[in-house]
């Protein structure tokens, strides 16, 4: 068979992190291509190379045939390579119709643009993929579904020979994904290559032909997704081959905590539209659990919900036998939980200030009498967590965007801890910081559950899980699929889970 | 390509899909669009009701010529608010406009004419350049232009103490003076503008491109849409109007008044707001704007016609009015995005 696109030996560089590592991949006219892999693996970058919205530090693009390097995405539209992205990237306040044709709009003989022409092989266009709307109306008026398939309309129209869709289901009803995978059908039988990205194996098995494998910006596997197994698809994902799992490794967890009776959260039934369904949940003080699952299995919308910073369209919080309201940060950190969030430049630490001011932040309002801030205990609690931390700087002013990823992650920590949480929710502690501080986070979140606190572990590196946690909750399309309890809290088991099918146990 | 194919599974179709009831989003929409235009037609039915001066030929020639120049700023100024931007140098380029226009009519109508679009188009194409391509922030930039152009004006004048005079019997005057089928040029020429900013808008590529910039940039970028050169030619447009406009206005006034022009932006940008155009970006349209400079210009002239009341007041009331407008801008978009 052809391939219509291919690429190899694509390597690209960002300070500190190769994203795209020497990476060879080919797509083929009339098949689709399921390209996975954990956060940071290089997906992204390798579509945004292909779309000419990165140009590569080495390696070679090659497109029908010819070497190919494409400046902007225009360039690679008007070559024939279309991209529709997991958020829906069209103009919302404009009509449907113009959407579609934005930049290529039918004209008449004065070079005005003919609206009747243009609205008429609109509706053409949405109906041959089953997509019945007014196009007159502006898109925001449209269901999110009926939006993506807007964009995906507009793909295809421009003559692909490639198209490219980046998680195109990850806000589609079941229904709705019915009729996607309808259209992907269609074009396949067109001779169209389809790249599709997706963190859902049920879809990657039901769609796809032929799958890539990325893992810290290499190719680990491709090859055809029929008879792959789906433990060895999650293991290559994760990078964890099922005959290296052992029992006991090389994090610095030690074993189980003594734990109370009495849960100190108890989360029920959270519910968040294309997102969560029914998640429940309970942490005991004294407790690590784990929450595992693939990413974009709902493990960080569960923290961010449990934290207020997501509201539930239905479900409960309770901390300590007193319900939270939901969907307000404030009410739960007044509760006592503290979310140390996944992305800590975005959502985490101010680095233009000092390590003192960012670690009184969130505590502030507690710390002050009358509107006025009570400097001294301030500078007594920063010292103490400096110490218990063990956060290395040279002092409590110097700016915490000079210091390491490790240390900045303990500074959030302090923050955190500072304002006396009963629970606290890790997002991904560990993630990109080196393996020394990563040690040290790992033996503080036990010495924090040694004394009392309830904490909830989220790791997409399952040993760190494993070893981590007393119990594991595992995720799956933003539903609970298994518990792992006791003995039962194993590598082996966490894959299994993960790789089940369908909604069902394994 | 190959012929439609077609989908085949009939329990797969999306049919419309509306959120909550469409009734309800229509007339909330129809209320952004024409809120201006009932407030216009009930205030001008109320002034003529109430002042036996306000419906005679005098006034409302007056009213539209003097509305006129407002209008042929606030048209380029639509543009600019609708990707999203702002643009506070129309004013100083008024004036600096209208005395170009005084000085270079001793040279002849085209000198007049050319001379003020040439300068006020330069300085909005570097606007636009500066906020599209060094990605400075409009309301900076324009700011900047603003004290610029006026610094221009006080060189070019003697720090304001020699007016340039327009020969009356020039050709260049009788553009300002002139009247057919008893309108003023200026109000054709206004008119004709209208109806051409309107087409460029609604029917042209650069039009869609406008309003996709402003709508969603980052979407618009990736859909192939020249961001860049569609943001920097919206602040040359501005710049061109407010210089035909201050030249319009010279020929009316038959001298170049250095004084004129400051407050006309926030009175342009007043206008486009209050005729349905979010300052958000993204949706307006021209109509609007014209609707909005004379809504302006009716409060103006009936307060005028309260002899009692100091015209101070007509800035209270068009200030207020500026206000309810925006308030009931952002409940009715609230509502719609609610819907």
């Amino acid at each position: 068979m052809p391939s219509v696109l291919t690429v190899s030996g694509l390597t690209k560089v960002f300070p500190g992190a190769r994203a795209l590592d020497g990476v060879d991949f080919a797509a083929e006219s009339g098949e689709v291509h399921a390209l996975i892999g954990e956060n940071g693996a290089g997906k992204s970058t390798l579509i945004k190379v292909l779309t000419g919205v990165y140009r590569p530090d080495e390696g070679e693009v090659t497109y029908r045939g010819k070497p190919v390097r494409f400046a902007t995405p225009l360039d690679a539209q008007h070559a024939g390579i279309s991209t529709i992205y997991q958020e829906v990237n069209l103009v919302p306040l404009l009509s449907v119709a113009r959407n579609l044709f934005l930049g290529r709009e039918p004209r008449n003989r004065l070079g005005l643009i003919d609206f009747r022409r243009m609205h008429r092989e609109a509706e053409e266009a949405l109906r041959a993929l089953g997509v019945r709307v007014d196009v007159g109306r502006p898109l925001r008026s449209l269901g999110i579904g009926a939006q993506q398939m807007v964009a995906l309309a507009r793909a295809v129209s421009v003559d692909a020979r490639v198209v490219i869709m980046d998680e195109p289901t990850s806000s589609l009803e079941p229904r709705e994904v019915q009729t996607l995978f309808g259209v992907i059908r269609m074009l396949r039988g067109r001779g169209i290559a389809v790249i599709y990205v997706s963190h859902r194996l049920d879809e990657l098995y039901e769609i796809c032909d032929a799958v890539t494998v990325l893992r810290d910006g290499k190719v680990v596997h491709t090859g055809r997704i029929a008879g792959l197994d789906r433990l060895r698809l999650v293991s290559l994902m994760l990078g964890r081959e099922m005959s290296e799992v052992r029992s006991e490794g090389v994090t610095k967890f030690t074993g189980a905590h003594g734990t109370g009776d009495e849960p100190v959260l108890q989360a029920t039934g959270l519910t968040v539209r294309h997102t969560l369904h029914d998640v429940s949940l309970s942490i005991r003080p004294g407790e690590v659990v784990g929450l595992g699952g693939l990413l974009g299995s709902g493990r960080s919308e569960t923290a961010k919900a449990i934290a207020g910073a997501l509201p539930p369209d239905a479900g409960r919080v309770v901390v300590a036998g007193a319900a939270v309201r939901t969907g307000s940060t404030p009410a739960a950190i007044r509760a006592g939980i503290s979310l140390l969030p996944e992305d800590r430049k975005a959502e985490g630490i101010v680095p233009g200030l000092s390590v003192r001011e960012n670690i009184a932040l969130a505590a502030l309002p507690g710390l002050s009498r009358f509107g006025l801030v009570d400097e001294k205990r301030i500078d007594r609690i920063v010292e103490t967590f400096m110490k218990r931390l063990r956060i290395k700087a040279s002092g409590p002013h110097q700016k915490v965007g000079e210091l390491s990823g490790g240390n900045q992650q303990k500074v959030l920590l302090a923050r955190w801890l500072a304002m006396q949480p009963k629970v606290l929710l890790l997002d991904e502690p560990t993630r990109g910081i080196d393996v020394g501080a990563k040690a040290e986070v790992q033996s503080l979140i036990d010495e924090l559950a040694e004394d009392g606190l309830g904490v909830l572990l989220i790791s997409s590196d399952p040993e760190e899980l494993v070893e981590g946690s007393d119990r594991v909750v595992v995720l799956k399309d933003g539903a609970v699929v298994a518990e792992l309890t006791g003995d039962g809290v194993t590598e082996g088991a966490l894959l299994r889970a993960i790789a089940s099918k369908g909604g069902d146990d394994d | 390509m190959t012929a439609v194919q077609t989908v085949e599974s009939e329990s797969s179709t999306f049919e419309e899909e509306p959120l909550g009831s469409s009734r309800a989003e229509r007339l909330s929409a129809l209320a952004q669009q024409h809120g201006a235009l009932v407030t216009l037609v009930v205030a001008v039915i109320a002034a003529s009701l109430s002042f036996d001066t306000f419906l005679t030929v005098d006034n409302l020639s007056n009213m539209a010529v003097s509305s006129a120049f407002l209008a042929v700023v606030a048209l380029g100024m639509t543009f600019v608010i609708i990707t999203g931007g702002i643009d506070l140098s129309v004013g100083s380029l008024f004036a600096l406009g209208g005395v170009l226009a005084a000085w270079g009519s001793q040279y002849g109508t085209l000198v007049a004419l050319l001379l003020p679009l040439a300068v006020c188009g330069l300085i909005g194409l570097v606007n636009g350049l500066l906020i599209a391509r060094a990605r400075l922030a409009p309301f900076i930039v324009t700011l900047a232009s603003l004290l610029a152009a006026r610094g221009i004006l006080l060189a070019v004048t003697n720090e304001g103490a020699t007016t340039y005079l327009v020969d009356e019997k020039s050709f260049f005057a009788r553009l300002g003076q002139d009247k057919i089928l008893g309108i003023g040029v200026p109000v054709w020429i206004t008119v004709a503008l209208f109806v051409l900013g309107a087409v460029v808008l609604r029917r042209t590529r650069f039009g869609q491109y406008v309003y996709a910039v402003g709508g969603n940039e980052d979407a618009a970028a990736l859909m192939g849409v020249p961001v860049a050169r569609t943001k920097t030619s919206v602040y040359a447009l501005s710049g061109l109007c407010a210089g035909l406009a201050g030249a319009l206005n010279a020929a009316w006034l038959v001298s170049g008044v250095t004084i004129l022009g400051s407050g006309m932006e926030l009175e342009a940008i007043s206008a486009v707001v209050i005729g349905g155009t979010l300052l958000s970006g993204g949706f307006g349209f021209i109509s609007g704007s014209l609707v909005g400079v004379l809504l302006l210009k009716v409060i103006q002239n009936v307060i005028n016609q309260i002899g009692s009341l100091d015209s101070a007041y007509q800035q209270v009331v068009s200030g207020a009015f500026l206000a309810v407008v925006v308030i009931a801008q952002t409940w009715l978009g609230r509502r719609r995005r609610m819907l």
